[in-house]
């Protein structure tokens, strides 16, 4: 049972995604017309003390629960392939109101219909792959 | 206690707890990213046999497949015991900008006119959710992840590509936003 941590993040997860309304359509709508600072509230908190944590983890080269070092993975360097793969997923991202996670929330909510929106995710990502070798990066 | 759990939770609730699964999974020896449990799922579904992109180990993935898993058990447990059944709490201006698109103001989590099962159906319905889903989908594995990977995790990192990709969600959200949907409703 060593998923099982996992799985329990995941419901944390879930809960806080559900219980703050970052699953709702209409709290994405009012952050893209910056109409509430909500969601900015939510990410701007989360990256706060997100930076904080990297930077204690790093200074105190801290390891995980297996005693293996904690690293982190720079991003490889690119323009075109943030600004072009970005805009299109935030095109996306207020159509459906939702990325990817709350995609999957939307389920345990009952919400069917966001059942198109991961076939359509599902679907975008093969088609990346497929045609990953021909795209600007 | 019960009663103000039911009640909408208050933004730094969120980002306190979304900071801390950043940091419970890095000390599970893994790295908080959503979206790449697309690909895993293409990967587990055979994709590898056509497309190299998803010729790997997909077991290795499994443990985020579990977190998506917990996620949805998640949303499950919010709906049905932690839910008073009170709409969204929006602001005023956003409620008047979506009745001049046609939207009424939030009577749950989701506007009826996009997530309502006849509205699903229905062709613009349909396509709107199917073509939204495909743009969040092609553009995180473009974008090498999407709000938790790059949002989150990345800029955390001080990641100078996971901010270009956070403008990129927001050129793309402003588009849909403010030129898009008045076309669409």
């Amino acid at each position: 049972m060593k998923g099982i941590k996992f799985i329990i993040a995941g419901i944390l997860f879930g809960i806080v995604m559900s219980k703050s309304e970052a699953i709702s359509w209409f709290r994405i709508q009012e952050m893209f017309r910056f109409q509430d600072f909500h969601m900015y509230g939510i990410i701007g908190t989360a990256v706060v003390l997100g930076t904080l944590a990297t930077f204690l983890i790093k200074k105190f080269k801290l390891r995980d629960y297996q005693g293996n070092p904690i690293v982190f993975t720079p991003k490889e360097k690119s323009i075109p392939r943030y600004i072009i793969g970005g805009t299109i997923f935030g095109l996306g991202w207020a159509l459906t109101g939702a990325c990817p996670g709350p995609m999957f929330v939307n389920i345990g909510y009952s919400y069917w219909a966001i059942f198109i929106a991961i076939a359509g995710a599902l679907s975008g990502t093969y088609l990346y792959g497929a045609l990953k070798d021909r795209l600007p990066h | 206690m019960l009663e103000l759990l039911r009640q909408p939770w208050p933004w730094y609730t969120s980002g306190i707890v979304i900071a801390f699964i950043m940091v419970l999974l890095l000390f599970f020896g893994k790295s908080f990213g959503f979206s790449s449990n697309l690909r895993t799922i293409c990967s587990a579904c055979g994709a590898g046999k056509t497309v190299k992109f998803f010729d790997f180990d997909w077991r290795t993935q499994i443990w985020n497949l579990l977190f998506l898993v917990g996620a949805i058990i998640g949303g499950f447990i919010s709906a049905e015991f932690l839910s008073n059944g009170e709409a969204v709490q929006i602001s005023q201006a956003t409620i008047q900008d979506l009745q001049q698109l046609g939207i009424s103001s939030p009577d749950g989590m989701q506007p009826e006119e996009i997530f309502s099962l006849s509205a699903a159906f229905s062709l613009k319905g349909f396509l709107i959710l199917l073509l939204g889903g495909f743009a969040i989908g092609f553009g995180a594995r473009y974008a090498g992840g999407c709000t938790s990977g790059h949002a989150i995790s990345g800029i955390s990192n001080l990641q100078l590509p996971s901010l270009i990709a956070v403008i990129g969600f927001f050129i793309g959200g402003l588009i849909t936003t403010f030129v898009l949907m008045p076309l669409i409703f």
